[in-house]
């Protein structure tokens, strides 16, 4: 691998890197990089790999085949302890002999720094965290959130090359959790640290990182924005992973360069080709529709599909509907109404029509790859 | 039946508590035979047991074969534990099966095996075949203190410290060491009391002049009956209860015997 002497705006390297444990394999030559100063999820189900990769990073383990580079320098014989990585663990790890100064202050005393500048780094990073005053507290005196707060200040007082975040949220409660993101966010983006975030929780994902890696099976099925891959997931998995997604069986009309028309009821769909090469005119295919994405029709307007309300969830900001349809995958639709109307126009067992919200007929000339209506869409296996 | 209950925990209790109540009482006799309860009180069996020179030997040697077996039973005991708790390999489960046999295995057996090898190699008159002797029988209780104490700690907390910048043996001394601490003190505490304790064995293994203290009791109650032994047993129970006492205070008697999770 080319290893740079300043490395670039790359921050970590991965060149085709394969792990395998016994006979499974955990990762299968698996390549990413990730930008200086940038906050990368790996986002997938458990078993996909995605803390492989990060204890790969870390050095905790090495890999079977690839290199990994940090910083343009290559790392993948180096032991953990010359990675200069930082590492915040789900369950936190604070040492519990420890005090929390200490805790805090462990790597730099590994670096053999002197103790007045050891202090005066504890200070500011606890400042960092809003945990000025704790310092002589034992981890088990602190709740969650204090603990998880320390654990970073932990990982980030090193300075370290790249963050290590494995799924750290999962063990706070809902609130906490919230606004610990949000924090971690400010303090990442304050600091400019390059961060690779382990993730299995899609709605995590989607509103912290800046760029996102999903795997699945050892491999990375797609990686992008959290836009991209919302809104343009290249297949079913990555479609169905990253929020909810409704699937209806549509028929192929024809292909027109990179648009295809789909025919949906009565309706007419333009989505993109791509993932329809092959497919020929008059095939059934899977439509992938977002529940925002679906409208219930007016009274008296065409709509694409016909079904009967099956049961209505209040969330406060919005209504969702769930729809018996004969066309849908499941049987069943999804449509989030935004508002609180939805309650009272459409109780259960009320017979109602759905449209497709973007992507009619008048749209078809927007159609060219970027700024796409928002269909996932692929074949519909045989 | 709450009643009953209670009566039943106090019936266990007393039963457990009665012999070293009688021996506690029959060791203050005046009179110099063994008998409950005393007719008259005296101090002057202890001074008697304490001015035996068989017993001062027997108690000197006892702490020098403790001190040692003990020690060396931790460290290997430390050491095959980390491996076991660790490491996959083969003949794992033969190895804990050889580990744990003395649990087993008769002291007499053990004993009788330990003196009939060190009498061909010669060494029968030593401490070695002592302390060699006692490693073997107090490894077990070593191995599984030192073992649930490596079940609860945590490995993510070893990695952590690797991360932030730690070799290897900068991780065992500053985290994984620090966190076995109260596994380690327990497992060694009660190897001492053991191999303080031990007689069967050490009957077998010992001489005249390496005698361990319940040995030289044994040897000392062939001849006589007068209540030093029973000053001896009551020093015996007041020298461990407060080494317990120490271990409870300095370390919590909860960490020492217990699984506590540390996180």
């Amino acid at each position: 691998m080319a290893t740079r002497p300043n490395g670039g705006d790359i921050a970590v390297q991965l060149d085709g890197v394969t792990k395998r444990f016994g006979k499974t394999t955990a990762l299968d030559d698996v390549s990413l990089l990730v930008r200086r100063g940038e906050l990368m999820t790996l986002l997938g189900p458990s078993g996909c790999g995605k803390t492989t990769l990060l204890n790969l990073v870390a050095g905790f383990l090495m890999p079977d085949g690839g290199e990994i580079a940090i910083d343009g320098r290559r790392v993948t014989d180096v032991p953990p302890y010359r990675r200069e990585s930082g590492i915040m663990f789900q369950q936190y790890a604070l040492f519990p002999h420890m005090s929390v100064a200490a805790n805090v202050g462990y790597g730099l005393k590994m670096r053999r720094i002197a103790k007045p500048e050891i202090a005066r780094r504890v200070a500011e990073a606890l400042a960092l965290i809003k945990l000025e005053g704790l310092e002589d507290r034992k981890p088990r005196q602190l709740s969650g959130g204090q603990q998880q707060r320390v654990a970073l200040a932990r990982a980030l007082v090193i300075r370290p090359k790249v963050l290590l975040l494995d799924e750290p949220f999962s063990a706070l409660d809902r609130n906490l959790r919230a606004s610990m993101q949000v924090e971690i966010k400010e303090i990442q983006r304050k600091l400019g640290v390059t961060t690779i975030f382990v993730t299995h929780d899609q709605s995590e994902a989607l509103s912290l990182s800046d760029r996102i890696a999903v795997l699945a099976e050892g491999r990375i099925r797609q990686l992008g924005t959290p836009d991209e891959i919302y809104c343009r997931p290249v297949d079913r998995f990555v479609a169905s992973f990253v929020g909810d997604v409704n699937v209806l069986h549509a028929r192929l009309e024809h292909i027109h360069g990179a648009t295809a028309a789909l025919a949906l009821g009565p309706a007419r769909v333009l989505v993109p080709a791509l993932t329809l090469q092959g497919a020929a005119p008059g095939a059934m295919v899977d439509l992938f529709v977002r529940p925002e994405e679906l409208r219930v029709a007016d009274e008296g307007t065409p709509a694409a599909v016909c079904g009967i309300v099956a049961a209505q969830i209040y969330q406060g900001g919005h209504v969702d509907l769930y729809v018996d349809v004969p066309e849908a995958a499941s049987g069943r639709v999804l449509i989030r109404v935004p508002g609180r109307e939805g309650m009272s126009l459409w109780p259960a067992g009320a017979r109602i029509g759905i449209t497709l919200a973007v992507g009619q007929g008048d749209r078809l000339q927007g159609c060219g790859g970027r700024g796409y209506p928002k269909w996932a869409r692929m074949n519909v296996p045989a | 039946m709450r009643l009953l209950g209670a009566v039943t925990v106090t019936a266990i209790l007393g039963f457990l508590l009665l012999p070293a109540l009688v021996v506690t009482l029959a060791a203050f006799n005046g009179r110099a035979i063994l008998s409950f309860p005393p007719e008259t009180w005296s101090w002057r069996w202890f001074v008697k047991a304490i001015e035996y020179q068989d017993f001062q030997l027997g108690f000197r040697n006892g702490l020098i074969v403790t001190a040692w077996a003990s020690s060396i039973a931790l460290v290997v005991g430390a050491a095959f534990a980390l491996a076991l708790e660790r490491y996959e390999f083969r003949f794992k489960r033969a190895l804990e099966t050889v580990l744990l046999s003395p649990l087993v295995v008769p002291h007499f057996t053990v004993g009788l095996g330990f003196l009939i090898l060190a009498a061909q190699l010669g060494w029968a008159r030593g401490y070695a075949v002592i302390v060699v002797c006692h490693v073997v029988l107090v490894l077990p209780f070593v191995l599984r203190s030192v073992y649930i104490s490596l079940r609860n700690l945590d490995p993510r907390l070893e990695l952590a410290a690797a991360s932030l910048g730690a070799p290897p043996l900068r991780v065992l001394t500053t985290v994984t060491l620090p966190l076995l601490l109260p596994g380690l003190v327990s497992g060694w505490l009660f190897a001492a009391i053991l191999s303080f304790n031990e007689f069967t064995a050490s009957l077998f293994v010992t001489a005249q002049n390496t005698q361990t203290l319940p040995v030289a009791l044994y040897n000392y109650v062939r001849e006589y009956a007068d209540p030093s032994m029973a000053a001896i047993s009551v020093m015996y129970i007041v020298v461990t209860a407060t080494l317990l006492t120490f271990a409870n205070v300095f370390l919590g008697l909860g960490k020492v015997l217990n699984v506590e999770h540390s996180r």
